[in-house]
Protein backbone atom coordinates (compact mmCIF):
# COMPACT_ATOMS: atom_id res chain seq x y z
CA UNK A 1 0.00 0.00 0.00
CA UNK A 2 1.13 3.44 -0.46
CA UNK A 3 0.64 4.79 3.01
CA UNK A 4 4.11 5.21 4.72
CA UNK A 5 4.27 4.21 7.66
CA UNK A 6 6.90 6.91 10.04
CA UNK A 7 6.88 4.55 13.10
CA UNK A 8 10.46 2.92 13.08
CA UNK A 9 10.06 -1.13 12.84
CA UNK A 10 10.48 -1.76 16.14
CA UNK A 11 7.66 0.52 17.56
CA UNK A 12 5.15 -0.53 15.18
CA UNK A 13 3.97 -3.17 18.09
CA UNK A 14 5.25 -1.79 20.93
CA UNK A 15 4.44 1.42 23.23
CA UNK A 16 7.08 2.90 25.46
CA UNK A 17 10.01 4.85 23.31
CA UNK A 18 10.14 8.00 22.20
CA UNK A 19 9.44 8.66 18.07
CA UNK A 20 11.97 9.66 16.20
CA UNK A 21 10.50 12.39 14.54
CA UNK A 22 11.40 15.90 15.42
CA UNK A 23 9.31 18.53 16.90
CA UNK A 24 10.25 21.88 15.40
CA UNK A 25 7.54 23.38 12.85
CA UNK A 26 10.01 23.05 10.13
CA UNK A 27 9.75 19.53 10.05
CA UNK A 28 7.60 17.51 7.22
CA UNK A 29 4.21 18.15 9.26
CA UNK A 30 2.03 14.95 9.86
CA UNK A 31 -1.29 16.40 8.09
CA UNK A 32 -1.14 18.44 5.92
CA UNK A 33 -5.22 20.06 5.02
CA UNK A 34 -6.08 22.09 2.19
CA UNK A 35 -8.76 23.43 1.21
CA UNK A 36 -11.05 20.68 2.92
CA UNK A 37 -14.72 21.13 2.83
CA UNK A 38 -17.59 18.30 3.80
CA UNK A 39 -21.06 18.07 2.73
CA UNK A 40 -23.84 15.67 4.02
CA UNK A 41 -25.81 15.43 1.27
CA UNK A 42 -27.00 18.51 0.14
CA UNK A 43 -25.44 20.49 3.51
CA UNK A 44 -22.34 21.86 3.39
CA UNK A 45 -20.81 21.24 6.72
CA UNK A 46 -17.12 22.90 6.94
CA UNK A 47 -15.59 25.18 4.23
CA UNK A 48 -12.23 25.88 3.02
CA UNK A 49 -10.36 24.06 6.18
CA UNK A 50 -6.68 24.84 5.46
CA UNK A 51 -3.82 24.15 8.11
CA UNK A 52 -0.86 21.52 9.27
CA UNK A 53 -0.83 18.94 12.09
CA UNK A 54 3.14 18.71 13.37
CA UNK A 55 4.50 15.74 15.06
CA UNK A 56 4.49 15.67 18.35
CA UNK A 57 2.64 18.53 19.26
CA UNK A 58 -0.97 18.44 20.64
CA UNK A 59 -3.42 20.60 17.99
CA UNK A 60 -6.86 21.87 19.99
CA UNK A 61 -9.54 22.05 17.59
CA UNK A 62 -12.08 24.75 19.71
CA UNK A 63 -15.21 26.45 18.87
CA UNK A 64 -18.65 26.69 18.97
CA UNK A 65 -20.60 23.54 18.38
CA UNK A 66 -21.92 22.73 15.27
CA UNK A 67 -18.64 24.24 13.96
CA UNK A 68 -17.42 21.39 12.19
CA UNK A 69 -14.71 20.30 14.77
CA UNK A 70 -15.89 16.74 14.49
CA UNK A 71 -16.41 16.86 11.24
CA UNK A 72 -12.76 17.50 10.17
CA UNK A 73 -11.33 15.56 12.66
CA UNK A 74 -13.35 12.26 11.66
CA UNK A 75 -11.48 13.07 7.87
CA UNK A 76 -8.35 12.38 9.65
CA UNK A 77 -8.81 8.56 10.01
CA UNK A 78 -11.89 8.33 7.73
CA UNK A 79 -13.99 8.05 10.04
CA UNK A 80 -16.56 9.85 7.94
CA UNK A 81 -16.51 6.81 5.37
CA UNK A 82 -19.04 5.09 8.38
CA UNK A 83 -21.65 8.17 7.14
CA UNK A 84 -23.48 7.17 3.70
CA UNK A 85 -23.99 11.11 2.72
CA UNK A 86 -20.64 12.76 3.83
CA UNK A 87 -18.41 13.78 0.82
CA UNK A 88 -15.30 15.09 1.17
CA UNK A 89 -13.37 17.22 -1.08
CA UNK A 90 -9.84 19.48 -0.89
CA UNK A 91 -6.83 17.54 0.59
CA UNK A 92 -5.51 15.51 3.38
CA UNK A 93 -2.45 14.68 3.36
CA UNK A 94 -0.75 12.16 5.95
CA UNK A 95 3.33 12.33 5.60
CA UNK A 96 2.81 13.72 1.46
CA UNK A 97 0.20 10.66 0.84
CA UNK A 98 -3.39 11.91 -0.05
CA UNK A 99 -5.27 10.01 2.33
CA UNK A 100 -8.78 10.90 0.18
CA UNK A 101 -6.66 9.03 -3.03
CA UNK A 102 -8.07 6.16 -5.23
CA UNK A 103 -5.81 3.26 -4.12
CA UNK A 104 -6.04 4.43 -0.57
CA UNK A 105 -7.08 1.47 2.08
CA UNK A 106 -8.89 3.01 4.85
CA UNK A 107 -8.48 0.17 7.07
CA UNK A 108 -4.87 0.90 6.78
CA UNK A 109 -5.19 4.47 7.25
CA UNK A 110 -7.12 3.70 10.69
CA UNK A 111 -4.29 1.30 12.03
CA UNK A 112 -1.91 4.31 11.95
CA UNK A 113 -4.72 6.25 14.47
CA UNK A 114 -5.91 6.12 17.43
CA UNK A 115 -9.10 7.36 17.86
CA UNK A 116 -10.88 8.22 21.30
CA UNK A 117 -14.77 9.42 21.22
CA UNK A 118 -16.78 11.88 22.90
CA UNK A 119 -19.05 9.09 24.97
CA UNK A 120 -16.18 6.45 26.62
CA UNK A 121 -17.19 3.44 24.23
CA UNK A 122 -15.33 0.62 25.57
CA UNK A 123 -16.54 -3.06 24.33
CA UNK A 124 -19.14 -4.71 26.40
CA UNK A 125 -16.38 -7.67 26.84
CA UNK A 126 -13.62 -7.92 29.35
CA UNK A 127 -10.59 -5.07 30.20
CA UNK A 128 -8.30 -7.61 28.11
CA UNK A 129 -10.30 -8.02 25.56
CA UNK A 130 -10.89 -3.81 24.67
CA UNK A 131 -6.95 -3.55 24.76
CA UNK A 132 -5.90 -6.69 22.74
CA UNK A 133 -8.92 -6.63 20.14
CA UNK A 134 -7.04 -3.89 17.72
CA UNK A 135 -3.16 -5.59 18.05
CA UNK A 136 -5.61 -8.91 17.15
CA UNK A 137 -7.30 -7.57 14.41
CA UNK A 138 -4.01 -6.03 13.32
CA UNK A 139 -2.10 -9.88 13.23
CA UNK A 140 0.17 -8.67 16.27
CA UNK A 141 2.56 -11.75 16.90
CA UNK A 142 4.26 -10.91 19.87
CA UNK A 143 3.10 -11.06 23.57
CA UNK A 144 -0.43 -9.91 24.13
CA UNK A 145 -0.30 -10.01 27.60
CA UNK A 146 2.67 -7.50 27.86
CA UNK A 147 1.27 -5.32 25.28
CA UNK A 148 -2.07 -4.97 27.17
CA UNK A 149 -0.05 -4.38 29.85
CA UNK A 150 1.90 -1.01 28.33
CA UNK A 151 -1.00 0.23 27.29
CA UNK A 152 -2.85 0.05 30.91
CA UNK A 153 0.68 1.77 32.07
CA UNK A 154 0.83 4.29 29.65
CA UNK A 155 -2.84 5.20 30.11
CA UNK A 156 -2.34 5.58 33.75
CA UNK A 157 -4.67 3.06 34.56
CA UNK A 158 -2.76 -0.01 34.76
CA UNK A 159 -2.51 0.43 39.05
CA UNK A 160 -5.74 0.49 39.14
CA UNK A 161 -6.93 -2.49 37.01
CA UNK A 162 -4.30 -5.21 36.76
CA UNK A 163 -5.83 -7.46 39.35
CA UNK A 164 -9.35 -7.92 37.36
CA UNK A 165 -8.17 -7.54 33.83
CA UNK A 166 -10.50 -10.25 33.32
CA UNK A 167 -13.74 -8.66 34.37
CA UNK A 168 -15.67 -6.28 31.89
CA UNK A 169 -15.10 -3.07 31.16
CA UNK A 170 -18.64 -1.80 31.62
CA UNK A 171 -18.01 -1.93 35.39
CA UNK A 172 -14.98 0.74 35.46
CA UNK A 173 -15.96 4.36 35.93
CA UNK A 174 -16.64 6.80 33.41
CA UNK A 175 -13.07 8.22 33.56
CA UNK A 176 -11.93 4.68 34.12
CA UNK A 177 -13.77 3.84 30.96
CA UNK A 178 -12.23 6.94 28.58
CA UNK A 179 -8.48 6.01 30.03
CA UNK A 180 -9.35 2.12 28.81
CA UNK A 181 -10.10 3.93 25.37
CA UNK A 182 -7.17 5.76 24.84
CA UNK A 183 -5.17 2.51 26.07
CA UNK A 184 -6.93 0.85 23.22
CA UNK A 185 -6.05 3.61 20.91
CA UNK A 186 -2.28 3.38 21.61
CA UNK A 187 -2.38 -0.40 21.88
CA UNK A 188 -2.08 -0.81 18.05
CA UNK A 189 1.33 1.93 18.01
CA UNK A 190 -0.54 4.58 16.56
CA UNK A 191 1.14 7.51 15.04
CA UNK A 192 -1.00 9.85 15.44
CA UNK A 193 -3.91 9.88 18.28
CA UNK A 194 -7.41 11.68 17.71
CA UNK A 195 -9.61 12.81 20.12
CA UNK A 196 -13.25 14.08 20.26
CA UNK A 197 -13.80 15.69 23.41
CA UNK A 198 -12.80 13.33 24.97
CA UNK A 199 -13.46 15.23 28.57
CA UNK A 200 -17.07 16.05 28.16
CA UNK A 201 -18.46 13.08 29.96
CA UNK A 202 -15.83 13.11 33.00
CA UNK A 203 -15.72 15.14 36.28
CA UNK A 204 -13.08 17.73 36.85
CA UNK A 205 -10.78 14.82 38.39
CA UNK A 206 -11.11 12.76 35.98
CA UNK A 207 -10.47 15.07 33.54
CA UNK A 208 -7.56 16.27 34.69
CA UNK A 209 -6.06 13.00 34.82
CA UNK A 210 -6.85 12.84 31.27
CA UNK A 211 -5.12 16.18 30.43
CA UNK A 212 -2.05 14.92 32.21
CA UNK A 213 -2.01 11.57 30.51
CA UNK A 214 -1.98 13.77 26.94
CA UNK A 215 0.76 15.43 28.40
CA UNK A 216 3.07 12.12 28.42
CA UNK A 217 1.81 10.98 25.33
CA UNK A 218 2.66 13.62 23.30
CA UNK A 219 6.32 12.81 23.79
CA UNK A 220 5.61 9.69 21.33
CA UNK A 221 2.36 10.59 19.79
CA UNK A 222 1.11 13.68 17.02
CA UNK A 223 -2.63 14.49 19.61
CA UNK A 224 -5.68 16.07 18.05
CA UNK A 225 -8.31 17.26 20.59
CA UNK A 226 -11.39 18.67 19.41
CA UNK A 227 -12.40 20.17 23.23
CA UNK A 228 -15.05 23.11 24.05
CA UNK A 229 -13.24 23.64 27.26
CA UNK A 230 -11.01 26.97 26.19
CA UNK A 231 -9.35 26.16 30.03
CA UNK A 232 -8.31 22.46 28.76
CA UNK A 233 -7.04 24.10 25.20
CA UNK A 234 -4.64 26.86 27.01
CA UNK A 235 -3.44 23.68 29.30
CA UNK A 236 -2.04 21.21 27.16
CA UNK A 237 -1.84 22.27 23.24
CA UNK A 238 0.65 24.05 21.58
CA UNK A 239 -1.30 25.01 19.03
CA UNK A 240 -4.56 25.79 18.50
CA UNK A 241 -7.47 26.12 15.36
CA UNK A 242 -10.05 28.59 16.00
CA UNK A 243 -13.41 27.39 14.34
CA UNK A 244 -16.39 29.70 13.62
CA UNK A 245 -20.18 28.99 11.60
CA UNK A 246 -20.60 31.24 9.66
CA UNK A 247 -25.07 31.55 9.46
CA UNK A 248 -26.23 32.72 6.04
CA UNK A 249 -29.68 34.18 4.76
CA UNK A 250 -31.10 31.02 4.18
CA UNK A 251 -30.49 29.92 7.71
CA UNK A 252 -27.63 27.75 6.71
CA UNK A 253 -25.03 27.46 8.55
CA UNK A 254 -21.50 26.06 7.54
CA UNK A 255 -17.98 25.84 9.61
CA UNK A 256 -14.88 27.59 8.85
CA UNK A 257 -11.27 27.70 10.01
CA UNK A 258 -11.00 31.43 11.39
CA UNK A 259 -7.16 31.13 12.98
CA UNK A 260 -4.24 28.84 13.75
CA UNK A 261 -1.30 29.81 15.52
CA UNK A 262 0.40 28.75 18.29
CA UNK A 263 -1.89 28.16 21.64
CA UNK A 264 -0.01 31.13 23.19
CA UNK A 265 -1.09 33.39 20.64
CA UNK A 266 -4.79 32.65 20.42
CA UNK A 267 -5.26 32.77 24.01
CA UNK A 268 -3.27 36.46 25.17
CA UNK A 269 -2.63 38.06 21.12
CA UNK A 270 -5.44 37.03 18.39
CA UNK A 271 -5.67 38.59 14.84
CA UNK A 272 -8.95 38.09 14.71
CA UNK A 273 -11.91 40.18 16.30
CA UNK A 274 -14.24 37.10 16.83
CA UNK A 275 -11.48 34.70 17.92
CA UNK A 276 -10.56 37.13 21.05
CA UNK A 277 -14.60 37.15 21.41
CA UNK A 278 -14.81 33.90 21.78
CA UNK A 279 -11.79 33.14 24.05
CA UNK A 280 -13.22 36.21 26.37
CA UNK A 281 -16.54 34.64 26.07
CA UNK A 282 -18.53 36.95 24.34
CA UNK A 283 -19.48 34.47 22.48
CA UNK A 284 -20.79 31.20 21.87
CA UNK B 1 -47.69 32.90 39.83
CA UNK B 2 -45.29 34.95 41.76
CA UNK B 3 -42.53 33.29 43.61
CA UNK B 4 -42.63 35.55 46.61
CA UNK B 5 -46.02 34.49 46.90
CA UNK B 6 -44.67 30.70 48.01
CA UNK B 7 -44.56 31.04 51.84
CA UNK B 8 -41.45 29.24 53.65
CA UNK B 9 -42.72 29.18 56.95
CA UNK B 10 -42.75 25.34 58.21
CA UNK B 11 -46.22 24.61 58.70
CA UNK B 12 -47.38 26.22 55.38
CA UNK B 13 -44.67 24.03 53.18
CA UNK B 14 -46.08 21.13 55.39
CA UNK B 15 -49.71 21.71 54.31
CA UNK B 16 -48.71 22.68 50.61
CA UNK B 17 -46.90 19.53 50.55
CA UNK B 18 -49.31 17.10 51.83
CA UNK B 19 -52.41 18.16 49.62
CA UNK B 20 -53.65 15.45 47.77
CA UNK B 21 -54.05 16.47 44.47
CA UNK B 22 -57.46 14.22 42.97
CA UNK B 23 -56.50 12.99 39.17
CA UNK B 24 -59.48 11.76 38.08
CA UNK B 25 -58.40 11.42 34.53
CA UNK B 26 -55.18 9.48 35.72
CA UNK B 27 -57.23 7.00 37.88
CA UNK B 28 -59.98 6.56 35.04
CA UNK B 29 -56.76 5.83 32.57
CA UNK B 30 -55.43 3.15 34.62
CA UNK B 31 -58.68 1.27 35.27
CA UNK B 32 -58.91 1.31 31.35
CA UNK B 33 -55.25 -0.22 31.12
CA UNK B 34 -55.99 -2.59 33.87
CA UNK B 35 -59.30 -3.39 32.37
CA UNK B 36 -57.79 -4.41 28.89
CA UNK B 37 -54.84 -6.38 30.82
CA UNK B 38 -57.65 -8.50 32.88
CA UNK B 39 -59.94 -8.95 29.62
CA UNK B 40 -56.63 -10.64 27.32
CA UNK B 41 -55.86 -12.64 30.52
CA UNK B 42 -59.37 -13.43 31.25
CA UNK B 43 -60.07 -15.09 27.45
CA UNK B 44 -56.19 -16.62 27.35
CA UNK B 45 -57.33 -18.58 30.38
CA UNK B 46 -60.79 -19.72 29.64
CA UNK B 47 -59.45 -21.17 26.07
CA UNK B 48 -56.43 -22.74 28.24
CA UNK B 49 -58.95 -23.95 30.58
CA UNK B 50 -61.55 -25.25 27.94
CA UNK B 51 -58.84 -27.18 25.96
CA UNK B 52 -57.93 -28.84 28.93
CA UNK B 53 -61.13 -29.50 29.91
CA UNK B 54 -62.44 -31.18 26.81
CA UNK B 55 -59.58 -33.54 26.59
CA UNK B 56 -59.47 -34.90 30.23
CA UNK B 57 -61.76 -38.52 28.46
CA UNK B 58 -58.48 -39.13 27.03
CA UNK B 59 -56.22 -38.33 29.39
CA UNK B 60 -58.38 -41.06 31.80
CA UNK B 61 -56.49 -44.26 30.44
CA UNK B 62 -53.90 -42.56 27.97
CA UNK B 63 -50.65 -40.40 28.58
CA UNK B 64 -49.15 -38.28 26.84
CA UNK B 65 -46.25 -40.42 25.34
CA UNK B 66 -48.49 -42.97 24.71
CA UNK B 67 -50.42 -40.18 21.93
CA UNK B 68 -47.47 -39.10 20.60
CA UNK B 69 -45.80 -43.05 19.95
CA UNK B 70 -49.18 -44.29 18.49
CA UNK B 71 -49.96 -44.26 14.88
CA UNK B 72 -52.90 -42.43 13.01
CA UNK B 73 -56.21 -44.38 12.74
CA UNK B 74 -59.43 -43.87 11.89
CA UNK B 75 -60.73 -45.64 15.07
CA UNK B 76 -60.75 -43.38 17.97
CA UNK B 77 -59.91 -46.02 20.89
CA UNK B 78 -56.83 -46.70 18.97
CA UNK B 79 -55.67 -43.26 16.90
CA UNK B 80 -52.18 -41.47 17.87
CA UNK B 81 -50.55 -39.06 16.60
CA UNK B 82 -47.64 -40.50 15.99
CA UNK B 83 -46.78 -39.52 11.92
CA UNK B 84 -47.93 -36.29 12.63
CA UNK B 85 -45.87 -35.49 15.52
CA UNK B 86 -42.62 -36.82 13.84
CA UNK B 87 -43.81 -34.59 10.92
CA UNK B 88 -44.13 -31.43 12.38
CA UNK B 89 -40.65 -32.32 14.31
CA UNK B 90 -39.01 -32.95 10.78
CA UNK B 91 -40.73 -29.77 9.33
CA UNK B 92 -39.65 -27.49 12.29
CA UNK B 93 -35.76 -28.81 11.62
CA UNK B 94 -36.09 -27.87 7.76
CA UNK B 95 -37.62 -24.42 8.31
CA UNK B 96 -34.68 -23.75 10.60
CA UNK B 97 -32.10 -24.71 8.52
CA UNK B 98 -33.40 -22.82 5.11
CA UNK B 99 -35.13 -19.65 7.25
CA UNK B 100 -32.34 -19.11 10.01
CA UNK B 101 -28.95 -18.79 7.73
CA UNK B 102 -30.74 -17.05 4.53
CA UNK B 103 -33.12 -14.63 6.95
CA UNK B 104 -30.15 -13.73 8.74
CA UNK B 105 -27.64 -13.71 6.62
CA UNK B 106 -30.09 -11.19 4.21
CA UNK B 107 -30.56 -8.64 7.27
CA UNK B 108 -26.91 -8.84 8.31
CA UNK B 109 -26.23 -7.56 4.39
CA UNK B 110 -29.21 -5.77 4.67
CA UNK B 111 -28.41 -3.55 7.64
CA UNK B 112 -24.35 -4.05 7.47
CA UNK B 113 -23.59 -3.61 4.32
CA UNK B 114 -26.34 -2.26 1.38
CA UNK B 115 -25.92 1.04 1.08
CA UNK B 116 -29.11 3.41 2.15
CA UNK B 117 -30.72 3.78 -1.55
CA UNK B 118 -34.00 3.59 -3.32
CA UNK B 119 -33.55 -0.06 -4.00
CA UNK B 120 -32.79 -0.93 -0.06
CA UNK B 121 -35.85 1.35 0.99
CA UNK B 122 -38.22 -0.53 -1.11
CA UNK B 123 -36.72 -4.02 -0.94
CA UNK B 124 -36.89 -3.35 3.17
CA UNK B 125 -40.36 -2.42 2.88
CA UNK B 126 -41.34 -4.95 0.88
CA UNK B 127 -39.69 -7.77 2.91
CA UNK B 128 -42.14 -5.94 5.90
CA UNK B 129 -45.01 -6.46 3.57
CA UNK B 130 -44.75 -10.19 2.82
CA UNK B 131 -44.71 -10.98 6.52
CA UNK B 132 -48.36 -9.48 6.54
CA UNK B 133 -48.78 -12.00 3.52
CA UNK B 134 -51.66 -14.47 4.88
CA UNK B 135 -50.16 -17.59 5.36
CA UNK B 136 -52.40 -19.51 2.58
CA UNK B 137 -51.22 -17.92 -0.02
CA UNK B 138 -47.34 -18.97 0.84
CA UNK B 139 -49.24 -22.69 0.18
CA UNK B 140 -50.29 -21.16 -3.02
CA UNK B 141 -46.89 -19.97 -3.38
CA UNK B 142 -45.67 -23.73 -2.65
CA UNK B 143 -48.07 -25.50 -4.30
CA UNK B 144 -47.44 -24.04 -7.76
CA UNK B 145 -43.29 -23.82 -6.75
CA UNK B 146 -42.32 -27.17 -4.59
CA UNK B 147 -45.34 -29.66 -5.93
CA UNK B 148 -46.03 -28.95 -9.50
CA UNK B 149 -43.35 -27.51 -10.83
CA UNK B 150 -40.29 -29.25 -8.79
CA UNK B 151 -42.67 -32.33 -7.50
CA UNK B 152 -40.15 -34.38 -9.94
CA UNK B 153 -37.52 -33.59 -7.23
CA UNK B 154 -39.17 -32.71 -3.75
CA UNK B 155 -41.28 -36.17 -3.75
CA UNK B 156 -40.80 -37.82 -7.10
CA UNK B 157 -43.21 -40.75 -5.89
CA UNK B 158 -46.45 -38.78 -4.04
CA UNK B 159 -46.51 -36.14 -6.79
CA UNK B 160 -44.44 -33.48 -5.33
CA UNK B 161 -46.53 -33.49 -1.48
CA UNK B 162 -43.69 -34.47 0.13
CA UNK B 163 -42.31 -33.01 3.56
CA UNK B 164 -39.40 -31.44 1.64
CA UNK B 165 -42.78 -29.32 -0.19
CA UNK B 166 -43.52 -28.99 3.33
CA UNK B 167 -40.83 -27.22 4.71
CA UNK B 168 -39.27 -25.44 2.06
CA UNK B 169 -42.63 -23.76 1.82
CA UNK B 170 -42.94 -23.36 6.01
CA UNK B 171 -39.20 -21.84 5.55
CA UNK B 172 -40.50 -18.92 3.11
CA UNK B 173 -43.48 -18.23 5.23
CA UNK B 174 -40.99 -17.70 8.33
CA UNK B 175 -38.23 -16.02 6.58
CA UNK B 176 -39.54 -12.38 6.23
CA UNK B 177 -40.09 -12.90 10.15
CA UNK B 178 -36.41 -14.00 10.60
CA UNK B 179 -34.99 -11.26 8.28
CA UNK B 180 -36.83 -8.41 10.18
CA UNK B 181 -36.27 -9.79 13.81
CA UNK B 182 -32.38 -10.21 12.87
CA UNK B 183 -32.38 -7.07 11.93
CA UNK B 184 -34.27 -5.29 14.27
CA UNK B 185 -31.37 -6.65 16.55
CA UNK B 186 -29.17 -5.44 14.73
CA UNK B 187 -29.98 -1.65 14.66
CA UNK B 188 -29.86 -2.17 18.50
CA UNK B 189 -26.47 -2.44 18.79
CA UNK B 190 -25.24 1.16 19.22
CA UNK B 191 -23.19 2.60 16.62
CA UNK B 192 -20.57 3.48 19.02
CA UNK B 193 -19.59 0.03 19.17
CA UNK B 194 -18.73 0.16 15.35
CA UNK B 195 -16.93 3.19 15.86
CA UNK B 196 -14.61 1.73 18.54
CA UNK B 197 -14.24 -1.17 16.65
CA UNK B 198 -13.23 0.53 12.90
CA UNK B 199 -11.69 3.65 14.74
CA UNK B 200 -9.24 0.74 15.73
CA UNK B 201 -8.73 -1.00 12.49
CA UNK B 202 -10.62 -3.68 12.20
CA UNK B 203 -12.11 -4.23 9.06
CA UNK B 204 -15.95 -4.24 8.68
CA UNK B 205 -16.43 -7.83 8.68
CA UNK B 206 -14.16 -8.48 11.89
CA UNK B 207 -16.52 -5.79 13.48
CA UNK B 208 -19.56 -7.71 12.60
CA UNK B 209 -18.21 -10.76 13.28
CA UNK B 210 -16.42 -10.26 16.88
CA UNK B 211 -19.03 -6.52 18.19
CA UNK B 212 -22.05 -6.50 16.39
CA UNK B 213 -23.33 -10.03 16.25
CA UNK B 214 -22.31 -11.35 19.55
CA UNK B 215 -24.70 -8.41 21.16
CA UNK B 216 -27.36 -8.90 18.43
CA UNK B 217 -26.88 -12.46 19.57
CA UNK B 218 -29.96 -12.79 22.05
CA UNK B 219 -31.69 -10.75 20.15
CA UNK B 220 -31.57 -12.79 16.89
CA UNK B 221 -31.95 -16.03 18.87
CA UNK B 222 -35.38 -15.38 20.56
CA UNK B 223 -36.97 -13.63 17.40
CA UNK B 224 -35.84 -16.72 14.83
CA UNK B 225 -36.91 -19.27 17.36
CA UNK B 226 -40.26 -17.52 17.95
CA UNK B 227 -40.61 -17.53 14.28
CA UNK B 228 -40.44 -21.23 14.45
CA UNK B 229 -43.31 -21.48 16.94
CA UNK B 230 -45.38 -19.41 14.18
CA UNK B 231 -44.02 -22.08 11.72
CA UNK B 232 -45.12 -24.56 13.67
CA UNK B 233 -49.13 -24.04 14.13
CA UNK B 234 -49.92 -23.09 10.46
CA UNK B 235 -52.05 -25.59 9.12
CA UNK B 236 -53.49 -23.64 5.57
CA UNK B 237 -50.08 -23.78 3.52
CA UNK B 238 -49.52 -27.02 4.69
CA UNK B 239 -52.93 -28.54 3.75
CA UNK B 240 -51.88 -26.78 0.23
CA UNK B 241 -48.89 -28.41 -0.12
CA UNK B 242 -50.30 -31.93 0.81
CA UNK B 243 -50.51 -32.89 4.72
CA UNK B 244 -52.32 -35.91 4.89
CA UNK B 245 -54.32 -37.09 7.96
CA UNK B 246 -54.86 -40.67 6.96
CA UNK B 247 -52.75 -43.55 7.88
CA UNK B 248 -49.61 -43.93 6.30
CA UNK B 249 -46.19 -46.13 7.27
CA UNK B 250 -43.21 -44.04 8.09
CA UNK B 251 -41.77 -47.52 7.48
CA UNK B 252 -37.84 -47.82 7.57
CA UNK B 253 -37.44 -46.10 4.82
CA UNK B 254 -34.05 -43.68 3.98
CA UNK B 255 -33.99 -40.29 5.31
CA UNK B 256 -34.43 -38.99 1.68
CA UNK B 257 -37.52 -41.23 1.20
CA UNK B 258 -38.79 -39.86 4.61
CA UNK B 259 -38.16 -36.68 3.27
CA UNK B 260 -39.71 -37.00 -0.38
CA UNK B 261 -42.52 -39.14 1.07
CA UNK B 262 -45.98 -38.32 2.23
CA UNK B 263 -46.21 -36.13 5.51
CA UNK B 264 -48.37 -35.03 8.30
CA UNK B 265 -48.07 -32.53 10.51
CA UNK B 266 -50.19 -31.67 13.99
CA UNK B 267 -51.85 -28.33 13.00
CA UNK B 268 -53.51 -30.19 10.13
CA UNK B 269 -54.48 -33.33 12.35
CA UNK B 270 -56.48 -30.79 14.80
CA UNK B 271 -57.75 -29.35 11.11
CA UNK B 272 -58.91 -33.01 10.03
CA UNK B 273 -59.53 -34.33 13.57
CA UNK B 274 -61.74 -31.24 14.77
CA UNK B 275 -64.60 -32.40 11.45
CA UNK B 276 -64.90 -35.97 12.85
CA UNK B 277 -68.42 -36.98 14.11
CA UNK B 278 -67.35 -38.82 17.27
CA UNK B 279 -67.17 -37.64 20.34
CA UNK B 280 -63.95 -39.48 21.60
CA UNK B 281 -62.35 -37.40 18.80
CA UNK B 282 -63.41 -33.87 20.06
CA UNK B 283 -61.53 -35.35 23.00
CA UNK B 284 -58.43 -36.31 21.39
CA UNK B 285 -58.75 -33.11 19.09
CA UNK B 286 -58.03 -31.28 22.53
CA UNK B 287 -55.78 -33.58 23.91
CA UNK B 288 -53.44 -32.69 21.03
CA UNK B 289 -53.85 -28.95 20.99
CA UNK B 290 -52.46 -29.39 24.60
CA UNK B 291 -49.92 -31.43 23.39
CA UNK B 292 -49.70 -28.49 21.03
CA UNK B 293 -49.61 -25.97 23.43
CA UNK B 294 -47.02 -27.94 25.65
CA UNK B 295 -44.19 -27.82 22.42
CA UNK B 296 -44.78 -24.19 22.19
CA UNK B 297 -44.42 -23.91 25.16
CA UNK B 298 -40.45 -25.82 25.27
CA UNK B 299 -39.75 -23.78 21.93
CA UNK B 300 -40.80 -20.07 23.92
CA UNK B 301 -38.85 -21.67 26.88
CA UNK B 302 -35.73 -22.89 24.27
CA UNK B 303 -35.72 -18.78 23.22
CA UNK B 304 -35.57 -17.62 26.81
CA UNK B 305 -32.72 -20.09 28.31
CA UNK B 306 -30.48 -19.11 24.90
CA UNK B 307 -31.18 -15.26 25.76
CA UNK B 308 -30.02 -15.74 29.16
CA UNK B 309 -26.87 -17.56 27.99
CA UNK B 310 -26.07 -15.05 25.41
CA UNK B 311 -26.68 -12.32 27.03
CA UNK B 312 -24.28 -13.28 30.19
CA UNK B 313 -21.77 -13.97 28.09
CA UNK B 314 -22.29 -10.55 26.40
CA UNK B 315 -21.36 -8.82 29.46
CA UNK B 316 -18.77 -10.35 31.02
N1 LIG C 1 -24.00 12.60 10.15
C1 LIG C 1 -24.37 13.86 9.87
N2 LIG C 1 -25.32 14.10 8.93
C2 LIG C 1 -25.72 15.35 8.65
N3 LIG C 1 -25.24 16.44 9.24
C3 LIG C 1 -24.29 16.28 10.19
C4 LIG C 1 -23.81 14.98 10.55
N4 LIG C 1 -22.86 15.12 11.52
C5 LIG C 1 -22.77 16.45 11.74
N5 LIG C 1 -23.61 17.14 10.95
C6 LIG C 1 -23.76 18.59 10.89
O1 LIG C 1 -22.53 19.17 10.56
C7 LIG C 1 -22.31 20.34 11.31
C8 LIG C 1 -21.01 20.21 12.08
O2 LIG C 1 -21.16 19.22 13.05
P1 LIG C 1 -19.97 18.74 13.98
O3 LIG C 1 -18.81 18.43 13.14
O4 LIG C 1 -20.49 17.63 14.83
O5 LIG C 1 -19.71 20.03 14.84
P2 LIG C 1 -18.92 20.20 16.23
O6 LIG C 1 -18.19 18.95 16.50
O7 LIG C 1 -18.05 21.37 16.01
O8 LIG C 1 -19.96 20.50 17.26
C9 LIG C 1 -23.51 20.52 12.23
O9 LIG C 1 -24.39 21.45 11.62
C10 LIG C 1 -24.13 19.16 12.25
O10 LIG C 1 -25.52 19.25 12.39
MG1 LIG D 1 -18.36 17.59 18.09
Amino acid sequence: MTIPDPRPETRRFEVGHSASIGASKSAEPVFDIDDLSVTYGDFRAVEGITLDIQPSEITAFIGPSGCGKTTVLRCFNRMNDLIESASVEGSIRYHGVNLYGPRIDPVEVRRRMGMVFQKPNPFPKSIYDNIAFGPRVAGHKGNLDDLVEESLTRAALWDEVSGKLAEPALALSGGQQQRLCIARAIATSPDVVLMDEPCSALDPIATLKIEELMLELKKDYTIVIVTHNMQQAARVSDRTAFFTVDVRAEGVRTGRLVEFDDTGVIFTNPREQSTEDYITGRFG
Amino acid sequence: MNASAISAAPEAVGRALSQHRRDVRGSLFRVVLLGSLLVAIGILVTLMVDIVARSLPVWGDRGVVDLISTEISADPARAGIWQAFYGSLILMVFTAAIAFPLGIGAAIYLEEYARDTRTTRIINANIRNLAGVPSIVYGLLGLAIFVKLLGGLTGPSVEGRSIISGGLTLGILVLPIVIITTAEALRAVPSSIREGAIGVGATPWQTIRHHVLPIAAPGIFTGTILSLGRAFGEAAPLLLVGGITTFFSTGDAGFIEVLQGRFSAMPVLVFSWARLPQAEFKALTAALIVIMLIVLLLINATAIYLRNRFEKGVTS
